[in-house]
């Protein structure tokens, strides 16, 4: 979706500012929240992109306005109530109310907090030969799905180089609308600055985005 | 917050979706064992390893998984190299992927709109507001992490170490030289 999470090449909002000496977390919910998102993951509740599109889905006022983990937060509650985890009216109670909708595995336990330190793998068996190889031009499509895609909008369009591949993997755009992981290539398409942001860009610049191969078509 | 982040967290440990318990010690993993320190591990041992670095640079996975004493280390590790001529940056501006198990929680910076919209458009305009100027020749390369490959830089080992250890390296070896924000510490900046 085009949504203000896409912030790539944005301008307006000011200069980085690292904060030195920064505590892991600002306060000791902000951890609660961290923990609770991987834990209630590790319960196969929901996966990464459901979570990613349950923060792009938040107003963008929210979005915009909140620190990352009142984010984290307000999308965490949202995609539990969503899924039918938790009910409106005991969110409003703090409380449980109703009885605990199955689990698809077991909760997580301190026994084995491992099922969520290591990152899962996201690499499949591909469905087909790859159409792309290193070196090849793609250009990246000019789409605009009103769902969760990994393809940012500031490089619609453009034409870039195949730099990498790196086996087939899950398709977010697939999985977020529920028909499965559909696997597919993955690329590392790098892009000159100036196919992205015009002829004034600085020309020693060069980005890369990880690209699925369905975002990428011939030039 | 605080309080509606317990309301929840009572909700869910009521219906039996998560232990308290479980939720203290991911906590604790990310305040206390798993953080930048691990990665410049990494980046200490492919500065004295060839061979490490030859395998770090082609399987970045792979090849931490061979160091036993850095946290597990998920697929799709990726790590690039800074040379005299390439200076690599890491991003993600559609979210905040980062390679938490070599370098813990991102920072608050890395997650918020002003890196996240500038690094892919004025990556030189983000290093000075690290205070970091490069040569105007160099070129800038910019990894957006748009899937679920993780990207550490390889910063360039600083010129004065000659013979130091795995152990005092990785002291020079800041989080944000790794994330591509920042150099690493000179000799000078240590206590040798």
């Amino acid at each position: 979706m085009n949504g203000v999470h896409d912030m790539g090449g944005m301008d307006g909002f000011g200069k980085v500012e690292p904060e030195p000496n920064e505590p892991v977390f600002h306060a000791p919910w902000e951890g609660r929240v961290m923990a609770m998102n991987r834990a209630m993951g590790a319960t196969g509740a929901y996966n990464i992109d459901m979570s990613r599109f349950s923060l792009e889905s938040l107003p963008p006022t929210d979005y915009l306005g909140s620190s990352y983990y009142r984010k984290w937060f307000l999308g965490l509650e949202r995609r539990l109530l969503a899924l039918g985890y938790v009910a409106a009216d005991e969110v409003a109670a703090g409380h449980a109310k109703h009885p605990a909708k199955p689990l698809k595995r077991p909760p997580l336990t301190s026994a084995d907090i491992d099922r969520v330190m290591t990152r899962g793998s996201f690499g499949r068996t591909p469905q087909g030969p790859a159409r792309y190889k290193p070196g090849d031009r793609v250009r990246a499509k000019n789409i605009h799905p009103t769902t969760h895609t990994r393809l940012p909008r500031y490089v619609r369009g453009h034409v870039g180089v195949v730099e990498r591949l790196h086996g087939a993997q899950v398709f977010p755009d697939s999985t977020i609308l529920g028909k499965g992981e559909d696997p597919q290539w993955l690329y590392t398409v790098r892009f000159d600055s100036q196919e992205l942001w015009g002829a004034d860009a600085d020309p020693t610049v060069k980005v890369s985005i990880d690209a699925f191969e369905p975002y990428l078509e011939q030039v | 917050m605080q309080l509606r982040v317990r309301a929840l967290e009572t909700i869910l440990t009521e219906k039996g979706y998560v232990d308290p318990k479980a939720l203290d010690l991911i906590i604790e993993a990310y305040e206390t064992k798993i953080g930048p320190h691990n990665g410049a591990r990494v980046v200490a041992k492919a500065w004295t390893d060839a061979d490490f670095k030859r395998r770090l640079l082609e399987d970045g996975s792979a090849a931490v998984a061979t160091l036993g004493h850095v946290s597990r280390v998920g697929d799709h590790l990726v790590a690039v190299e800074n040379t005299p001529q390439v200076h690599n940056m890491v991003v993600c501006t559609l979210c905040s992927c980062y390679p938490w198990e070599v370098l813990g929680l991102p920072p608050v910076w890395y997650k918020a709109a002003p890196y996240r919209s500038r690094a892919v458009k004025d990556p030189r305009g983000v290093l000075a507001d690290f205070g970091i100027t490069l040569a105007k020749e160099t070129e800038i390369r910019v990894w957006d992490s748009t899937a679920e490959t993780r990207f550490i830089v390889l910063p360039m080992r600083p010129a004065g170490t000659d013979g130091w250890s795995d152990e005092k390296l990785a002291e020079l070896v800041t989080r944000d030289s790794m994330i591509g924000t920042g150099l690493p510490k000179k000799p000078g900046e240590v206590a040798r």
